[in-house]
C-alpha cells in the first residue's frame, strides 16, 4: 500500500486532460496575469510616513543632532539607529531593514558656519518610489529648519540664504521614480495568490461537488498520489504565469531583472508551492465550488492591502504589519522587489524565504490533518 | 474459507446527532446476488458506504472477502468494485479515458486489452471518443458498471444500479448481473423497485436505518407472515374504499380490476373476508401471500413511522 508511481501519474494525466478541455479556467489562467500587468501598471500613490532610517553621523556637534530631531518629528523618518560605514548603509538598504541612510559628514557643523556649503547625503530606496517621495522632499526644509534653529546669535548670518549647506539625494534601485517598476515585480504576488490558490481550491473542490471524488476514494488511491497528482499541474500553471508576466514586465514596463535568476528561480517555486497548499487547505473547509471561490478571494485581499504592494509596508499601522508578516505574499513581494531591482543574490533572501518555508509548514500541516480518506 | 463474502454486526452511523444506520447486521454468502431494499433515506446507500471504507462507522464491525471493514479498507477496495448512486465518472473525460483511468487507479494487468475488451463488452467500441457526459441515463449507467468492473472483482457493490433507467436497459442490466454471479461473483445491490427484488437469492429491507427483515427471497413473504385474500366484482373502488377503513384490514392494493386485501391478523382479515362473502356481490379467494404484498406491507409499515421515526431514540 506504498505510493504508486502509476496511479500518481494516472490522476496528473487526467487533472491535464481536464485542464485542457477546461477552456475558460485555462483561458484565465493566461489572461489573468496580463489583465492584472495593466490594470495595476497604473501609479497607486500613497504618502507613507515612518520609514526606517538609519544615520551615518560624522559629525555629532549641536546641529547635527538637531538635523535628526528634525527628521524625526517630520513624521517622514523613523530614525532607528546608526551605520559607521557607507558598506553598512548600503547592505541595510538592499535587504529592506531601512528606507534611507542619512549621511552627515565630518566637520558638518563647522563648515556651515565656515560658509563652505557641505552636503548631506540622503541615500534612498527608491524601489517603492511611492514611499521615498514624501520623504525626500521634505529634507531640505528639515535640515534648514533644524540649523537655523541650532546656529542663532553670533551665526545666524550663516543660515541665511544662500543655503549654507547642500542636500544630495541618491536614489537608488530605481533612479527614475517610475511606480510601475515597483508594482509590477510586486504583481508576481498578487498574481501568483490569487490563481494558485483559487485554481486548486476549486479544482479539488470540484471532485467533491461532482460525486467524482468517490468513485475516487472507493478507488486504492492514496492522499499523496492525489495531492501531488493535482497540484502539479497547476505548478506548471504557475511557470506558465511567472513567463508571461516576466515578458509583460520587460515589454510593457521595461522592468529591469537584475539580481539572481537563481534566487527568483528558488523563491517563486517555494511561492507557487505555498500558494497550492492553501489552495488545498482551503478545499479542505469548502463545500463547494463557489465557496472554493469565496474563500480565496478572502485570503486575497490581505495579501493585497497589508502585503505593502498596495501600501508600503513600513508605513502601516503596527496591527497591520503583524498581519501582513503571516501572509506569504508579503514575503515574497519583498524577495521578488530586491531580486529584480536591487540586485539581490540568494544570500540576500534568505530571510523571506525561510519565513515564507514557516508558514508553509504551517499550511500543510493543517491541510494534511484536515484531508480525509473518506466521506465523513 | 468462509462462505460469507460480507458480514457485519452492530453497524451503526449518525449524522448530526441522528442515527442513519442503526445497529445493523447482514451477512451476504458468496457468490449471491443479495437486494438490499429500502425506501430513499432509509441508510442504504450510508451502509454500503461503510462496507467499503467510503465512511468510518459510529460503531460495529465486520469484515468483507475476509479484510476488517475498519482497518483494511485498502485491501478492501483492491476487491471490491463499487458503483455509487450518482453517476460519478468524470464527465469531462471521454468514455475510454475514463475507463482508463480506472483501470490505472486498480494497475490492471494489460490494461489497454483490458479496456478495449470492456469498450466491446459495453457495445460502445465505437463511441469510445464520446464525453462520457453526453451519454443518456442508460448508457452512463452501463459505462459506470463496465468502470466498477474493469479489474474483476470478486464482491460487486451496486448502489440503485438502475434508478431512473428504462425497462429495456433495466432488463439487460439484471441479465449482466446473473451472467457475473453464475461466474461466482458476490452482488449486494440496492435498489428500490419491489419488481427487481424478485430478481434476488436474498433479501434484506430496511427501514430508518433499522433492518426490518432478511433472509432468502422466497421465504421473505412467509417471514412477514401476511394472509392474502384476492377480490373480484363489481365497483371494485367503493368496495377498496369501504376496505380500507376496516379495523381488520391491514393493506388493499388494487391491482386492476382485482383487490388483495392483506393483513397480518389472519384472524380478524378472515372474519372480514366471511362478513363479505355472506354479501354475496363479491368473489372472495384466499392467497399465498406474494413479494409485492409483503414489500406493500413493509413499505407502509416504515412509512407509519415517518413522523416520530428516523429521529435517534
Ligand atoms: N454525508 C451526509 N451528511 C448528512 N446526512 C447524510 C449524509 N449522507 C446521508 N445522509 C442522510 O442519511 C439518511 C440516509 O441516507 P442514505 O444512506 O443515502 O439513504 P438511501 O441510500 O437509503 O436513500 C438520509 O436522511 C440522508 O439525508
Ligand atoms: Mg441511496
Amino acid at each position: 500500500m506504498s505510493f504508486s508511481l502509476a496511479r500518481f501519474r494516472a490522476v496528473l494525466v487526467k487533472e491535464f486532460i481536464q485542464m485542457r478541455r477546461d477552456r475558460i479556467t485555462f483561458a484565465m489562467m493566461i489572461g489573468v496575469p496580463i489583465m492584472q500587468l495593466l490594470l495595476f501598471g497604473y501609479a497607486i500613490n500613497s504618502d507613507p510616513r515612518h520609514l526606517p532610517t538609519l544615520v551615518e553621523m560624522a559629525d555629532d556637534g549641536p546641529a547635527s543632532r538637531a538635523i535628526l530631531m528634525g527628521m524625526q518629528t517630520s513624521g517622514y523618518f523613523e530614525v532607528e539607529g546608526v551605520v559607521t560605514s557607507a558598506e553598512e548603509g548600503d547592505r541595510a538598504l538592499r535587504d529592506g531593514t531601512a528606507s534611507f541612510v542619512v549621511v552627515i559628514p565630518p566637520d558638518f557643523e563647522r563648515d556651515v558656519v565656515r560658509g563652505h556649503s557641505p552636503d548631506i547625503l540622503l541615500a534612498a530606496d527608491a524601489s517603492d518610489p511611492a514611499a521615498a517621495a514624501g520623504a525626500m522632499g521634505a529634507i531640505s526644509g528639515i535640515v534648514s529648519t533644524a540649523i537655523s534653529e541650532t546656529l542663532t546669535g553670533a551665526l545666524s548670518y550663516a543660515a541665511s540664504s544662500p543655503p549654507p549647506f547642500g542636500v544630495v539625494v541618491h536614489r537608488q534601485f530605481n533612479p527614475e521614480g517610475e511606480t510601475s517598476t515597483n508594482i509590477v515585480p510586486g504583481l508576481l504576488a498578487i498574481i501568483l495568490s490569487m490563481t494558485m490558490t483559487m485554481i486548486t481550491a476549486v479544482a479539488i473542490v470540484r471532485e467533491t461537488e461532482r460525486g467524482t471524488m468517490e468513485t475516487l476514494i472507493s478507488t486504492p488511491v492514496r492522499p499523496a498520489e492525489v495531492m501531488l497528482g493535482k497540484i502539479l499541474p497547476y505548478v506548471i500553471v504557475g511557470y506558465v504565469q511567472t513567463g508571461v508576466f516576466l515578458a509583460a514586465a520587460q515589454i510593457l514596463f521595461a522592468v529591469p531583472f537584475l539580481g539572481s535568476p537563481l534566487a527568483f528561480f528558488v523563491g517563486f517555486n517555494l511561492f507557487i508551492i505555498v500558494n497550492l497548499a492553501l489552495g488545498f487547505m482551503i478545499s479542505t473547509i469548502a463545500r463547494n465550488q463557489m465557496q472554493a471561490m469565496q474563500v480565496s478571494f478572502f485570503t486575497l485581499l490581505p495579501s493585497i492591502l497589508l502585503s505593502g504592494f498596495m501600501f508600503p509596508f513600513a508605513g502601516m499601522p503596527g496591527w497591520a504589519q503583524a498581519i501582513g508578516s503571516v501572509i506569504p505574499a508579503t514575503h515574497f513581494l519583498r524577495l521578488v522587489r530586491k531580486v529584480m531591482l536591487k540586485g539581490a543574490e540568494m544570500a540576500d533572501i534568505a530571510t523571506d524565504l525561510w519565513r515564507i518555508g514557516i508558514i508553509m509548514a504551517v499550511i500543510v500541516v493543517i491541510a494534511l490533518r484536515r484531508y480525509r480518506q473518506t466521506l465523513d | 474459507m468462509s462462505e460469507h463474502a460480507i458480514s457485519v454486526r452492530g453497524l451503526t452511523k449518525s449524522f448530526s446527532g441522528r442515527k442513519v444506520v442503526d445497529n445493523l447486521e447482514m451477512v451476504v454468502p458468496k457468490g449471491s446476488i443479495y437486494g438490499f431494499l429500502g425506501p430513499n433515506g432509509s441508510g442504504k446507500t450510508t451502509t454500503i458506504r461503510m462496507m467499503c471504507g467510503l465512511l468510518t462507522p459510529d460503531a460495529g464491525e465486520g469484515d468483507c472477502l475476509g479484510f476488517d471493514i475498519l482497518r483494511q479498507s485498502g485491501q478492501i477496495k483492491e476487491n471490491v468494485g463499487y458503483m455509487t448512486q450518482k453517476f460519478s465518472l468524470y464527465e469531462d473525460l471521454t468514455i475510454r479515458e475514463n475507463l482508463d483511468f480506472v483501470a490505472r487507479m486498480y494497475r490492471v494487468r494489460n490494461r489497454t486489452a483490458r479496456v478495449d475488451r470492456a469498450l466491446d463488452e459495453l457495445g460502445l467500441a465505437d463511441r469510445a471518443k464520446q464525453l462520457a457526459g453526453t451519454l443518456s441515463g442508460g448508457w452512463k449507467q452501463r459505462l459506470a458498471l463496465a468502470a466498477c468492473m474493469i479489474h474483476e472483482p470478486a464482491v460487486l457493490l451496486l448502489d440503485e444500479p438502475t434508478a431512473g433507467v428504462d425497462p429495456k436497459a433495466r432488463r439487460d442490466f439484471w441479465d449482466e448481473i446473473r451472467r457475473l454471479a453464475a461466474k461466482g461473483v458476490t452482488v449486494l445491490v440496492s435498489t428500490h423497485y419491489m419488481d427487481e427484488a424478485v430478481q434476488c437469492d436474498y433479501i434484506a429491507y430496511i427501514a430508518y436505518g433499522k433492518k426490518l427483515i432478511d433472509g432468502l427471497a422466497r421465504e421473505i413473504p412467509s417471514k412477514v407472515g401476511l394472509s392474502t385474500w384476492l377480490v373480484e366484482g363489481p365497483d371494485i373502488a367503493a368496495l377498496e374504499a369501504t376496505l380500507r377503513k376496516d379495523p381488520g384490514v391491514g393493506q388493499v392494493a388494487r391491482f386492476g380490476t382485482v383487490l388483495h386485501v392483506s393483513g397480518i391478523d389472519k384472524e380478524a382479515l378472515a372474519k372480514v373476508a366471511e362478513r363479505e362473502t355472506a354479501k354475496k356481490t363479491h368473489d372472495w379467494t384466499r392467497k399465498e401471500a406474494g413479494l409485492e404484498e409483503a414489500f406493500i406491507y413493509l413499505m407502509a409499515h416504515s412509512e407509519d413511522n415517518f413522523g416520530n421515526g428516523g429521529q435517534a431514540q
